[in-house]
């Protein structure tokens, strides 16, 4: 909990009130050099890591870790790094899928063409209701996007003419100049290009004069607003591009998967991608990756729990939340970085 | 249409009152804790669930609702000592985590004691129904809204009446000066948790007898009852109240007249419609914004 | 070296290389049977998947005390999918590609099932699912099967009581749920055929605790009759507030409350409700020359016996479900997926749970409008409607 003690904090605005965890830390000088060494480490350990899927199994939960990093990535430039909470998140996911869906099942559409118009609309729309929604703060905003998204997910369960109701619909294969993109091996290779990509750009982000700003958001939004940073707009612009990925990932997750439910806009869905940003450590990227496999996995080993799961998910919960405050990865890195000495090095 | 509209009010009625405790709930923790516990709702569901245990092994009710009450407080403490203790001074988002953690654990756990099926409660007095100016209702809507009536006049008076729930107030006002003068604000935590499962288990067993109880049914109580106390003033004693029965209404008021289908849509547009021009809520939130 | 000597190092030769050509073969034959299922334990589905999951361990259970299936043992391979379709299909895949089983029986609810079909149908796996929509079967999908009766054979069963007592208009008090809107969207499709007008239709949510609102107006239109498609608490709760509202029209249920739980819930409200069954509610009143009485009176109670606790009409689905597969393995003598799936189609005059199914290239259920019975509470318990 201690606000930002060790290393180089070249320029940041230090933490605001006691709670808020400290804004991340950056090596002076090194950031690119940095950037580009851990690029090259994700790209090196996504080609790696599918040799040792022994059957297609491991690919489509793999494609399923890399979906939800790719929307946690987004969730955490708004809730770490601009410190805004959304609890309604899952509803641009769905939004961006059903989207998508019913653009090209309901009428037509070519699916190269229904992706990407849908993930601009959503992105628009983010931008809209953004706009009024933003204003509050704290609690409020939770309420606010809690409320929006149960809203969301009303509607796609009732609106069963247009979206198929609550069992879902099928969504067409996503194909580029009719060559239809399925399999999981191909799959793999989208959702990791994908999340490099969207890697890059917030890695980019957070260290430019605009990441800055976001920092200073953070920190303390009437220290940032002194010094000129006009807050409103900043705070905008990263909600809509978390919407814009957690629509793209959407629009994706349902053109693999060849269905999507409403239950993909639910309550428990966006707190699930909130507790995911939070496992790994809000203003920490790597950890993006990390919580969404955590997350994504849990279930999965599980099983084992039978009746029990749930308690035993809620039980770790409880456990990673009250000794790894600031999520699993920062709090390693700390660890790791007191032991040996040096400065930090994750972003 | 007389009939009709006396129906809907009195269904909306008995409805706000549990979502008026529920609020209460929040706002009481999150005066004291500075925490929105979104457990709250299995409070309510611990309280319905026990109290159908202890009249499955044969006790009255009359024993059996007050043991159930006491039970709920008891998972109360126990959740504040083990999960919320450990977790303090954590940031907001954090603090949100682990109480979803602990709803998690306590509806596992929920599911393994009592199984996933669905239970009825007996009603307390009977369940022929009264009919008045056309509309009906079932005697124990008139204890929802008895019990909820003096459980809030209780807790008011205990607020402002006792040194106690003075000090509570005190503690939420200002925490650090709260301390200064000598309260011990763990215990008021402690005490803040004990009561808001208290208000949530005493609206678990009125209502069971309605609306049924299962170990699932804390999810979405406990998203109404925060939505209550959000549309009221979050941290506001009468707010809960006013929002919480205002929910109420407009949920049975919007099926009735508007859509059945969307009715929960309405309310939540309506919702954030108040917010929008009333940012604090209806009545007002106690603290600003800090600089 | 003696006689003796060589005749006993023949001999003992000899048992070691039968004992060893014993034992490959019966390493051999000892290769298990799997069964994969994938069904919502836990969740808002949950009573429909917990059922399930006992009825079939108890099955693999006393199908190994027996000696197994074509001399191998049966192993169950199953998770908890939780009423989750995303879930549903990574189970199936890792059932598919993981565990490599022979037969898929699941898909509680028809969210699920519709999304592992792709998989089934791409991997070719003989899958029987256990939900309720007519769009798992229609149209008919090569590897897919199912034991459940269709929601639509629900609303017409009503449909034709309905007519017979005289009516020709209804209402409808449908919940937000997959089966209720499945379901509703069915009888409002097959009531003018029915000879049935729908002059209300009224929704509630899932988790709802009360209906008076759309009860009251049902109250003041011009029905006759009301059906309740629905499962869970929703139709529980409606029928108590039906009788606080002192309805006069005759209740429907759907089947998918057709249970001892249902009554318990309602109470006093229950009584006079009608809803179409599968005969296994009502094992103990059947007529014994009834043909699937003595199917339902033992599995009602095997079932009851080790788990202490009432049957229902969806474990009966997977009751069903798991007779079927084992049958088409024991018909075509082998578990090879391709085979097995020619054998259920093939599946002709089986006594189950639900009716005597007869499936056919284009009818991948086989039940027909007279597997469903008409039942009525009378004093807290069903009565068979002639």
């Amino acid at each position: 909990m201690a606000t930002g003690s060790d290393s180089t904090h070249a320029g940041a605005v230090p933490a605001g009130a006691g709670r808020a965890p400290a804004a991340p830390r950056i090596a002076a000088g090194s950031a690119r050099a940095a950037r580009t060494r851990a690029l090259a480490l994700l790209a090196a350990a996504l080609v790696v890591i599918p040799f040792l899927f022994p059957n297609s199994y491991f690919y489509e939960v793999a494609v399923l870790v890399l979906m939800n990093a790719v929307v946690c990535l987004g969730l955490n430039l708004l809730i770490g790094y601009a410190g805004q909470i959304s609890l309604g998140h899952a509803a641009f996911f769905a939004l961006g899928g059903y989207g998508s869906a019913i653009l090209a099942a309901n009428h037509g559409w070519p699916t190269w063409l229904s992706l990407p118009v849908t993930v601009a609309a959503i992105g628009v729309l983010a931008a809209v209701v953004g706009k009024p929604t933003l204003r509050f703060k704290g609690h409020y905003l939770a309420m606010a996007t809690l409320g929006l998204g149960v809203i969301v997910n009303l509607v796609l369960t009732n609106e069963d003419r247009l979206t198929g109701g609550p069992d879902g619909m099928s969504v067409p294969p996503l194909a580029i100049m009719g060559y239809v993109l399925s399999g999981e091996k191909l799959w793999y290779g989208i959702a990791a290009v994908v999340l490099w990509a969207s890697v890059w750009l917030a890695t980019n982000l957070i260290d430019s004069p605009v990441g800055r700003a976001l920092r200073a958001v953070h920190g303390s939004e009437v220290a940032g607003e002194t010094v000129g940073i006009v807050i409103a707009r900043w705070k905008l612009a990263v909600f809509v591009i978390s919407a814009l990925l957690a629509a793209l990932a959407g629009a994706l997750m349902a053109h693999y998967s060849g269905f999507i439910t409403p239950s993909k806009s639910s309550f428990l869905h966006s707190v699930e991608l909130v507790i995911m940003v939070v496992f790994r450590g809000m203003a920490s990227i790597w950890g993006a990756i990390v919580g969404a496999a955590v997350l994504t996995l849990l279930p999965q080993l599980l099983t084992v729990f039978k009746d029990y799961e749930t308690m035993v998910f809620g039980g770790v919960l409880i456990a990673t939340m009250i000794f790894f405050p600031r999520g699993i990865v920062p709090t390693l890195a700390r660890l790791w970085s007191r032991r040996s000495g040096s400065g930090s090095k994750s972003p | 249409m007389g009939g009709a509209w006396l129906q809907f009010v009195a269904s909306g009625l008995t409805a706000g009152a549990i979502y008026a405790l529920i609020a209460l709930g929040f706002s009481i923790i999150y005066n004291t804790c500075h925490a929105i516990n979104f457990a709250q709702g299995e409070f309510v569901m611990v309280g319905g669930m026990s109290a159908v245990s202890f009249v499955a092994m044969g006790l009255p009710l009359v024993v059996a609702v007050p043991l159930a009450v006491a039970a709920a407080m008891i998972v109360g403490l126990l959740v504040e000592r083990l999960a919320i203790e450990p977790a303090h001074g954590n940031d907001v988002v954090t603090l949100i985590i682990v109480t979803i953690g602990v709803s998690l654990f306590l509806r596992g756990l929920a599911q393994v004691v009592w199984g996933k099926g669905i239970h009825a409660l007996p009603a307390f007095s009977g369940t022929d129904a009264i009919t008045f100016f056309g509309a009906t209702v079932v005697p124990q809507s008139l204890w929802v809204v008895g019990g909820t009536v003096v459980a809030v006049i209780a807790l008011g008076l205990f607020f402002n009446r006792t040194l106690f729930g003075k000090a509570m107030q005190a503690t939420a006002q200002n925490t650090l000066a709260a301390r200064l003068m000598g309260i011990d604000t763990r215990v008021i935590m402690r005490v803040s948790f004990a009561l808001a499962a208290l208000l949530g288990a005493l609206g678990g067993v009125l209502t069971a007898p309605i609306t049924l109880t299962s170990a699932e049914i804390g999810v979405m109580l406990g998203l109404k009852g925060f939505a209550a106390a959000m549309l009221g003033g979050l941290g506001s004693f009468a707010g809960a109240v006013a929002g919480g029965l205002l929910l109420g209404l407009i949920e049975a008021l919007g099926a009735g007249f508007l859509s059945s289908a969307y009715k929960d849509v309405i309310a939540f547009v309506m919702i954030l419609v108040v917010l929008f021009f009333l940012p604090t809520g209806l009545v007002g939130a106690r603290s600003g914004d800090r600089v | 070296m003696s006689f003796a000597q060589s005749v006993k190092r023949v001999v003992g030769t000899g048992s070691v290389a039968f004992s060893l050509a014993l034992g490959a073969a019966g390493v051999q034959a000892q290769e298990p049977i799997r069964i994969g299922a994938f069904l919502a334990v836990t969740g808002p589905a949950s009573f429909l998947g917990d059922p399930e999951q006992k009825t079939l361990e108890m099955l693999v259970d006393q199908m190994n005390a027996a000696g197994g299936v074509l001399g191998r043992k049966l192993q169950l391979v199953s998770y908890d999918s939780a009423g989750d379709a995303e879930k549903a299909r990574t189970f199936t895949k890792r059932l598919i590609e993981q565990d490599k089983v022979d037969v898929i029986i699941g898909g509680s609810s028809t969210g699920e099932t519709m999304a592992a079909v792709p998989l089934v149908e791409q991997a070719g796996v003989p899958f029987i699912s256990l939900a309720g929509a007519v769009v798992i079967i229609e149209p008919v999908k090569k590897w897919v099967f199912k034991t459940p009766h269709t929601d639509r054979m629900a609303c017409e069963k009503v449909f034709v009581d309905m007519k017979a007592r005289g009516f020709t208009k209804a209402a409808l008090i449908s919940g937000s749920g997959g089966f209720d809107k499945s379901m509703r969207a069915e009888c409002l499709k097959v009531a003018p055929a029915n000879g049935i007008e729908i002059v209300a239709d009224e929704t509630y949510g899932a988790a709802d605790t009360d209906m008076t609102a759309q009860l009251t107006k049902i109250k003041g239109s011009a029905a006759q009759a009301v059906l309740n498609p629905g499962f869970g608490q929703g139709p529980a709760i409606v029928t108590r507030n039906y009788r606080q509202l002192a309805l006069p029209q005759p209740l429907y249920q759907s089947h998918g409350v057709a249970s001892k739980e249902y009554i318990k819930l309602s109470g006093d409200a229950a009584e006079g409700v009608r809803l179409p069954a599968a005969a296994l509610l009502v094992a103990d009143i059947l007529p014994a020359n009834d043909p699937q009485k003595a199917v339902v009176t033992k599995y009602t109670q095997d079932y009851t016996a080790r788990f202490k606790t009432d049957v229902s009409t969806f474990g009966g689905h997977a009751y069903d479900g798991f007779m079927i597969a084992v049958n088409a393995m024991k018909a075509v003598n082998s578990s090879d997926r391709a085979k097995v799936r020619d054998a259920i189609e093939a599946t002709k005059g089986y006594v189950g749970t639900g009716g005597v199914v007869n499936m056919s290239p284009t009818d991948h259920m086989g039940l027909d409008l007279s597997a469903f019975r008409m039942l009525e509470v009378r004093n807290g318990t069903w009565t068979l409607v002639k």
